[in-house]
């Protein structure tokens, strides 16, 4: 008999085998331009550009001052307001009619006038007035500029009575927990890793493994002794490491560079990270036996798993204000829930007590995603 | 051993539905014979060779290929057989070395014969510099030739081949005819779906499929004697008109 397959110990040729397939999808990967920049280019990019550009803070906000009063109480105000980080004193106004023109100009987002005598009229009728203008084609802007001024002023009028006792006062007391200083960042740290890892995961094996399909060599593939099974764990288990990878270079950017904290177990953010990718595995996994070619994929992937991710799982937009429909169906999205047990993890430093719930429900989704994609590659080969 | 048929199929049929793809279709083929499996495209060639190489479930029917049952042993047919597609699927951004040390791998080829083979197969095909290229940027005539080695590379005893010569040139094809010959000559079995006619007169036997169904099934010499024709493309033409 020619045939050269040798009998000895079936484990260690079946490693082979295995290490063998692994090697060539690195090829595959580390030999295109477009899958090196998905995968290593992008986290990076999109973790500077939503830690540092797309900010709900304001920070250096270029303001006008109209002074009618022009006395050492306005002088004192204006003082506090522009030794803050968030303000920059741009322009000082002389007349009503150049407020609207300074706006229209685009220049500055807020105009803070004050009332002529207001030191006298503080003294004499304990009460003087400072308009704030805002340009309110930003909303956001205009009302966190309104809420900063707003605390600048109250600061200062503690100061102003330190001394009198009111007769009644309530005093809301307010503390901002795992957040004091409402950093965004923290917010988008724990998006941007969603983000990536169902990229990485879902979009990237769902593209490689269609891949396969158009060039034919799946066919090969599924005549040659592997199994289907180890066909697509073949093709899936590099983009785990990749995640892995991604997952940690998104931790230690927004650690080191936004100063990230990570009060939680550095364990538990790992193997909940590895849960969330390997359902997002199981979901290209799906989507590349729905879709014959890397465009089908690519297409699904976008609109059915990173849109939803974006828009829907509270990463940007808190899920509690959504309409009902949506959201309950924010809760059919695995981001969502590994947003909640990110944000746990990583600010609250909260265990698995607190987010065993989160944690079943992501495990019960990944299950149903493998499920349903063994099915559908089962009636492909029947 | 020797005139004992590697490849029995009886009444293999393939249902979608209410539509028979494949219909109660018959045949067998012998050891280190040239089979050509033709038929027009939807005839259901494709469907019944899939079924052949264990990637698609017959609805009924009995077949055994190298001696294992399609139902009961797709497994160890796949060890047995060899597989080249229409598409020549090799991977165009791995190295002609590469590709044969993925494909030798997945058939669970040691390191050594491997590396053996690798260099046996670039002599016989005249590219010993190409070693190191990719694939993708080989000439078609000689992409095709390597996929139809590395389908070899394990030394199956048949080997399935899904219309090889689509898209190459006249040249090319006689080319590769020839190496079909040789692996033939070298006790290989050859099965081939085409539908160029000229090339099923290369095969010892063809069967003609129209419709699902194995309409005409002998050499292409007693075929033409029976339909009373010169050329495979006139019995073809016939079959196919119902006559």
């Amino acid at each position: 008999m020619p045939y050269m397959v040798q009998k000895t110990n079936r484990k260690e040729f079946k490693m082979k085998k295995f290490k063998g397939f692994i090697k060539k999808e690195f090829y595959h990967i580390f030999r295109d331009k477009r899958s090196l920049f998905i995968l290593f280019g992008m986290p990076i990019a999109q973790i500077l550009l939503f830690g540092y550009a797309v900010t709900n803070e304001i920070n250096n906000v270029n303001i006008a001052i109209f002074d009618k009063a022009n006395d050492a109480q306005s002088e004192k105000i204006i003082q506090n307001i522009s030794a803050s980080n968030y303000f920059n004193i741009e322009q000082i106004i002389y007349n009503e009619a150049d407020i609207e023109k300074s706006f229209k100009k685009g220049k500055v987002k807020a105009v803070l006038v004050f009332e002529p005598k207001l030191a006298k009229k503080l003294t004499k009728d304990n009460k003087a007035n400072i308009q704030v203008i805002t340009d309110a084609t930003e909303p956001n802007t205009a009302t966190t500029i309104i809420n900063y001024v707003s605390v600048i002023l109250q600061k200062i009028q503690m100061n102003l009575n330190k001394d009198i006792k009111m007769p009644y006062q309530i005093k809301a007391q307010t503390r901002m927990l795992y957040n004091p200083e409402l950093k965004s960042v923290f917010m988008f740290v724990p998006g941007v890793m969603t983000i990536i890892l169902m990229l990485v995961s879902a979009m990237m094996t769902s593209i490689s493994i269609t891949r396969e399909k158009e060039i034919g060599t799946m066919e090969i593939l599924l005549v040659s002794p592997l199994k289907p099974f180890q066909v697509i764990l073949g093709k899936v288990f590099p983009y785990i490491f990749l995640s892995i990878f991604n997952a940690l270079v998104i931790v230690v950017i927004g650690y080191f560079v936004f100063r990230m904290p990570l009060e939680g177990s550095y364990f538990l953010l790992g193997l909940e990270s590895v849960l969330f990718i390997v359902s997002a595995l199981s979901l290209g996994v799906l989507i590349s036996t729905i879709s014959n070619t890397q465009q089908t994929a690519m297409m699904i992937s976008l609109m059915g798993l990173l849109l939803p991710v974006i828009l829907l799982s509270g990463f940007i937009f808190p899920i509690e204000s959504m309409p009902r429909p949506l959201q309950i169906f924010s809760n059919i999205i695995p981001a969502t829930w590994y947003i909640i047990i990110l944000k746990g993890i990583m600010l609250k430093g909260v265990g698995i007590a607190y987010l065993w719930k989160e944690t079943l429900v992501l495990i019960g989704m990944t299950i149903f995603f493998i499920a349903l994609s063994i099915r559908n590659y089962k009636i492909r080969l029947e | 051993m020797k005139d004992q048929n590697i490849i029995q199929v009886k009444n293999l049929t393939k249902k979608y539905g209410d539509f028979f793809a494949v219909n109660e279709i018959s045949f067998h083929v012998k050891k280190g014979e040239i089979f050509g499996f033709l038929g027009a495209n939807g005839a259901g060639k494709t469907t019944a060779m899939k079924m052949l190489i264990g990637i698609s479930k017959p609805t009924y029917g009995e077949a055994t290929v190298a001696g294992f049952d399609v139902f009961k042993n797709p497994e160890k047919i796949k060890k047995n057989i060899g597989y080249m597609s229409q598409k020549f699927a090799l991977y165009d951004d791995l190295t002609v070395n590469e590709n044969i040390i993925f494909f030798g791998g997945i058939y669970g080829l040691k390191r050594k014969i491997i590396k053996h083979k690798t260099k046996e197969l670039l002599s016989y095909l005249g590219i010993e510099e190409l070693g190191k290229t990719l694939v993708g940027s080989l000439p078609l005539g000689v992409k095709q030739k390597l996929a139809f080695s590395i389908a070899l590379i394990h030394e199956p005893k048949i080997v399935f081949l899904d219309e090889p010569t689509g898209g190459v040139d006249p040249i090319t094809r006689r080319q590769f005819w020839e190496m079909i010959y040789e692996k033939a000559h070298q006790g290989t079995t050859i099965f081939v779906t085409t539908h160029y006619m000229d090339e099923a007169e290369y095969c010892d036997r063809v069967s003609i499929m129209v419709t699902g169904k194995i309409e005409a099934l002998d050499t292409p010499k007693k075929l033409k004697e029976i339909y009373k024709v010169d050329s495979m493309n006139e019995v073809f033409l016939k079959l196919a008109r119902g006559e």
